[in-house]
């Protein structure tokens, strides 16, 4: 009784607590097939509430998707008798594969720096925060990783948009380029409340290989002998193969 | 079927027609000069952004199918000194271990594109500058209506002193094991670190050190690069699952058709001026390579994870 009192009591002295996220993607899965030239996932959601909702605070709703983390070897080159030659290397051990934001408003507005902190969420801290490279000028590394992953379309720095009507439904697209990475992609969405973090809901997308793609590359990495032999079976028999036809035309 | 096709081993999405483009132009090229073309689609597969590791794999599989139809033909004339093959294909087989473990130990030093460029500026420069220069001279003899000019008998005094000798019947030669050993391994070893069957490399060598009858020259070379080609896809399938058996086919398919083309517009043009040709386009191919390493690039990091990028 006193811990429904209790409660009863805590719901009423934060009301921004009875904001929930409901969301869902237009898909959770990727199928990486011989066609696959990228993906676009569309995340949407409302925001459900128990009461009505404090307008005198300012709302804000961020999504994150992250990627795999790979273990990633950054080199810089540098000009060594004329020609110009990979020196230096350094290795970020988690670097994710693919990062991307969007907010409702710029997220310097909508999020305050503490909680940024704590929940990694502008790329800023989820990408720096996440990624340490060792060793003399380990910043330099870790910005050329993010400058070469963004150009690839791979880290989306720039908020993109994501729009929110009458502070209740949202909805962003969030693309995937085509040279993605196997694995879990993680989707937070967080909900902020004069950039506070109030709420989030978390949801997985998985990027898998189907088909052709799927057989080829298992394959090639659990029987490399069968796929060598089967590679060069092919390629005999299309030499061949040319041959003949081409005799058979001439014939 | 689709334009874009993602290639499952080199993991990169790339247009289907432009690979078969590639394929049927380099096929082209290679009906009308005689030669694999290996040396212009590697380094074409670098430039549309295939990984390094996989054009040099993929590319030593594609030369497998081209030559094994060349050599076809040269068994039914038999224009192919089998012993002198084999010879060659034994110090082949080991220049193409050593090769990929070279290939292997520069990709985890992430030296690996240095090396496949400074090779292909290297060999492509002198070849593509004495081709130049020989075919210029002919050209110039056959303007001058003079007598043939005598051919030098060569000095191959060292050459007869070595050990190991032995008779190849097709060739018409008795002469040491050694040099055809060492030729096919040198071969061996740049197929394997370049992509590239290395015909041109081991075809002058055959003429001019060896001394090899022309006629067959060029069926022995094929013969000892579908074995060495077959053995490096191997080596690259099973250390670096680099080979990608789809742009290979893509490859292949245009290069085949371009291959007939090819023969059949090399028959109307004279050997000098495609010669010419030849030489133009491989000091083209190795300018660009040279640019590359020479000009400060526009990003001076890049990335490297499971396959080299």
């Amino acid at each position: 009784m006193i811990r429904v009192l209790a409660l009863l009591i805590l719901a009423w002295a934060t009301p921004a607590s009875a904001e929930r996220v409901v969301a869902a993607l237009s898909q959770n899965r990727v199928q990486i097939d011989t066609a696959f030239t990228g993906s676009e996932i569309l995340v949407y959601g409302a925001i459900v509430r128990d009461l009505p909702a404090p307008d005198d605070s300012k709302l804000g709703v961020i999504v994150t998707v992250s990627g795999p983390e790979v273990p990633t070897t950054v080199r810089r080159k540098e000009r060594r008798l004329g020609i110009w030659v990979n020196t230096d290397a350094a290795v970020i051990e988690r670097a994710p594969s693919f990062y991307a934001v969007a907010a409702s408003a710029p997220i310097a507005q909508i999020l305050l720096g503490s909680e940024d902190e704590r929940y990694f969420i502008s790329p800023g801290r989820a990408l720096r925060g996440v990624m340490a490279a060792e060793g003399l000028n380990a910043d330099k590394f870790t910005e050329a990783l993010i400058r070469i992953r963004e150009r690839e379309g791979a880290f989306q720095t720039s908020d993109s948009p994501l729009f929110l009507t009458d502070d209740t439904l949202f909805s962003t697209e969030v693309r995937l380029p085509a040279n993605l990475v196997e694995g879990t992609y993680a989707i937070r969405i967080f909900l902020t409340r004069d950039g506070v973090v109030r709420t989030r809901y978390d949801t997985v997308i998985s990027v898998r290989k189907v088909g052709l793609e799927r057989f080829l590359y298992n394959l090639a990495h659990e029987q490399p002998l069968i796929y060598g032999l089967m590679s060069l079976g092919i390629a005999i028999f299309a030499g061949w193969a040319a041959s003949a036809v081409f005799r058979f035309i001439k014939a | 079927m689709p334009v874009q096709i993602y290639l499952p081993i080199a993991e990169v999405s790339v247009n289907a027609f432009l690979l078969l483009g590639l394929g049927g132009m380099v096929g082209v090229l290679s009906g009308m000069f005689g030669v694999g073309g290996g040396f212009l689609m590697t380094p074409l597969l670098f430039m549309i952004g295939i990984p390094p590791a996989v054009a040099v794999a993929t590319e030593a599989n594609q030369i497998v199918a081209s030559s094994f139809s060349g050599v076809l033909a040269h068994v039914k004339r038999r224009t192919v000194d089998f012993r002198m093959g084999w010879v060659l294909l034994i110090g082949g087989l080991v220049g193409a271990a050593l090769g990929v473990q070279l290939f292997n130990y520069l990709r985890g030093l992430g030296q690996v594109d240095l090396l496949v460029r400074l090779c292909y500026v290297v060999f492509l420069g002198v070849i593509g500058a004495l081709m130049f220069v020989e075919s210029l001279n002919a050209i110039r003899k056959a303007r001058r209506t003079g007598p043939a000019p005598k051919t030098v008998r060569r000095q191959r005094g060292w050459l007869d002193a070595l050990p190991f000798k032995m008779k190849f019947r097709t060739s018409g030669l008795y002469i040491s094991v050694i040099p055809p050993l060492l030729v096919g391994l040198s071969v061996g070893v740049l197929a394997a670190i370049m992509g590239v069957g290395g015909g041109f490399i081991m075809v002058p060598a055959m003429i001019y050190l060896l001394g090899m009858p022309t006629k067959v020259v060029v069926g022995t070379s094929l013969f000892q690069i579908i074995f060495v080609t077959a053995f490096t896809t191997l080596l690259h399938a099973t250390t670096n699952y680099t080979v990608d058996m789809v742009l290979a086919v893509l490859l292949l398919v245009g290069g085949v058709v371009g291959a007939q083309v090819g023969t059949r517009i090399g028959t109307r043009l004279k050997a000098e001026q495609l010669r010419i040709l030849l030489a133009l386009l491989v000091l083209a191919v190795c300018g660009t390579l040279a640019a590359g390493l020479l000009l400060e690039p526009a990003e001076l990091y890049s990335l490297g994870t499971g396959v080299d990028r």
